[in-house]
């Protein structure tokens, strides 16, 4: 093995939990794979900072990197793995993994197992595990070329403990690169809490909500008392209770939170597909023979309109 | 204009998900076959643009000896003009990059304006054949759109990006462009254009037609040992009133499943 390559991206210099995720998941894959993790950085950002995740070398990449570009992302990456050679590049499921990791591996003639929620050593190569059919089945996946690229889905693994030593850093100017394509205008989300995609705790209302005035007074404070992002159901916004980017479920967002509340939602296997994977799941439901409850982690039966706020009260005091 | 669209047809969002008794794979028996609920959003754009800015819209589609049929029924009765059918058995079992390969092969010989795809299809959830068909054809794309125009050779579209940001971006045709919600709300077929659809023809194409080699469309990635999701231990319902539910349920998040 020539070694395992972290895209660890960042916001405005602060790394996101997913680029410490991922370091965190390599260096023990690498441990195992008696090889080394190397970490590539696009734009500002204190590189050296990760040796503390276990990343033996940093490549930083300078050049601004601030508003994502494919072109310019495309051709970053491809410059840092034709100079590295790693045998593994993992980059976690979002815009660049998204966007521009198929478009390199295409350029590479090498493939992608895309959005893995496992990844584990075996026969001397990673393995990646990953829900397919909307989450209704899972499977193994393996890339045969080099580099073999997996992007995980964000809160797979835990956050590592950083207590390692800042890693040597090697920088490299961006290469030039445009497809023309420019940001004509930046449209920030309506609320300021984190996507739902990344989010660690979600609260989610259903069409029992039966108006957009008792979504924004029972769920959005429910969500609010517990630092949750807002979810919902197909139902809840194809009503206008809620927007289309808060839709969770098979042809909505995949989420995969620690918390997931299921507010008056039956559970149907759309909304089932985009969420069954959240760590503990907690449904709301009056009818006890909802669907949902057999996923849940905790159900109580009851009342939402009666339970939403005495459930806000209680987390906004603890 | 001229515009392509790629389209696949995936199971019913509805589906229990069977396995193969070897593990290997899905057992199709059953399975409704509906066009993938985002190549849907793909092909309701096209047929937009061409109503818009008049044209032509073609489908491009990777399949079997079913598919022909389920693309009459579907793309040919809503109003594609010409629907191009790659069916070759050396295309069954490959990866993203393979479909990639025979889909801009495909593409390729038409001279289009601007090539449409769902942002994933809802079987393999992949999303990566679109950003791959682009960079095999050298053009630019955008993913994630919803809202598109296209004004001469220019277009402009709003795509999602991180952190629920959402971009509103120009650029130059030939794009490809991949299809998310909230771009339109896509019409259902007639049903006498469903009848009328069924004397057109499908143009079935294998890979020699489009001069790729069975070894180009051989799969890096491979999946196998495939499984139902894992059981999740067993939950419990919570008693009492609503007052001792909520007060047990803050216990049992912060004791037990220690997540607040
Ligand atoms: C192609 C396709 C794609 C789809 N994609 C998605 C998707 O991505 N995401 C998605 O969510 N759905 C999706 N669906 C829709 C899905 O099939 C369901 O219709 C939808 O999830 C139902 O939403 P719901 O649970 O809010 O509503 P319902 O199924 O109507 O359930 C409402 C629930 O609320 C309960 N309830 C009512 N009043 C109260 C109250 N006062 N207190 C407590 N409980 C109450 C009821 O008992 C019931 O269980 C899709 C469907 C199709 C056909």
């Amino acid at each position: 093995m020539s070694g395992i390559l972290v895209v660890a991206e960042h916001d405005a210099g602060v790394f996101r939990r997913t680029a410490w995720e991922l370091l965190g998941k390599a260096a023990a894959l690498a441990t195992e794979l008696k090889t080394t993790v190397s970490a590539v950085v696009l734009g500002d950002a204190p590189a050296a900072d990760l040796g503390s995740a276990g990343a033996a070398r940093v490549i930083h990449v300078t050049g601004d990197f601030a508003t994502y570009s494919t072109a310019a992302t495309t051709a970053a990456l491809n410059a840092v793995i034709t100079a590295e050679k790693p045998d593994v590049v993992l980059a976690a499921s979002a815009t660049l993994g998204r966007d521009a990791i198929p478009r390199l591996a295409a350029r590479l003639g090498t493939g992608v197992g895309t959005e893995v929620t496992d990844l584990r050593a075996e026969g001397g190569a990673v393995v990646g595990r990953r829900p397919l059919y909307s989450g209704k089945c899972f499977a193994d996946v393996r890339v045969v070329r080099a580099p073999a690229f997996f992007t995980v889905r964000p809160n797979s693994f835990p956050q590592p403990t950083r207590s390692g030593a800042p890693a040597p850093v090697t920088a490299m100017a961006a290469p030039a690169a445009s497809d023309g394509v420019t940001v004509l205008e930046k449209r920030a989300p309506s609320t300021a809490t984190v996507d739902l995609t990344v989010a660690d705790r979600i609260v989610s209302g259903g069409r029992s909500l039966k108006s957009k005035e008792a979504f924004d007074t029972v769920i959005r404070p429910l969500a609010a008392s517990v630092g949750a992002t807002v979810g919902a159901s197909r139902a809840a916004v194809d009503a206008g209770y809620a927007g289309h980017s808060e839709q969770v479920g098979q042809t909505g967002k995949v989420v995969n939170p620690t918390l997931y509340l299921a507010m008056g939602i039956s559970g149907a296997i759309q909304h089932l597909a985009g969420m069954r994977t959240s760590k503990v799941i907690v449904a709301v439901n009056k009818d006890p023979e909802a669907p949902i409850f057999e996923h849940a982690t905790y159900g109580l039966v009851g009342d939402l309109f009666e339970i939403a706020p005495k459930l806000t009260a209680a987390f906004a005091a603890s | 204009m001229k515009i392509g669209v790629c389209a696949k047809f995936t199971p019913d969002t509805d589906t229990r998900i069977k396995l193969r008794p070897d593990n290997s794979g899905i057992d199709p028996t059953g399975i409704k076959w509906v066009v993938s609920p985002y190549d849907a959003l793909a092909v309701e754009e096209a047929l937009r643009l061409k109503e818009k800015h008049t044209g032509e819209v073609i489908s491009f589609t990777v399949g079997g000896d079913d598919t022909a049929g389920l693309l009459k029924g579907t793309l040919l009765a809503l109003g594609v003009g010409r629907a191009v059918l790659v069916n070759d058995p050396a295309a069954v079992g490959t990866d993203a990059l393979g479909i990639a390969r025979i889909l801009a092969a495909a593409a390729k010989a038409e001279g289009l304006d601007m090539l449409l795809f769902g942002k994933q299809a809802i079987d393999g959830d992949n999303g990566q054949v679109g950003s791959m068909v682009a960079e095999i054809l050298g053009w630019v794309q955008v993913s994630r759109v919803s809202e598109l125009t296209v004004e001469g050779t220019q277009f402009k579209a709003v795509r999602a990006v991180d952190g629920g940001l959402k971009e509103l971006v120009a650029g130059s045709l030939p794009a490809v462009v991949t299809a998310d919600m909230g771009l339109n709300t896509p019409r259902f077929p007639k049903l006498p254009d469903i009848v009328k659809a069924k004397t057109k023809t499908v143009e079935v194409k294998n890979l020699a037609a489009l001069g790729l080699t069975a070894a180009e469309v051989a799969p890096a990635v491979q999946a196998s040992n495939f499984g139902l999701p894992p059981a999740r231990p067993k939950g419990r319902l919570l008693t009492g009133d609503a007052d001792q539910m909520v007060g047990e349920l803050v216990r049992l998040l912060r004791e037990e499943a220690k997540v607040l």
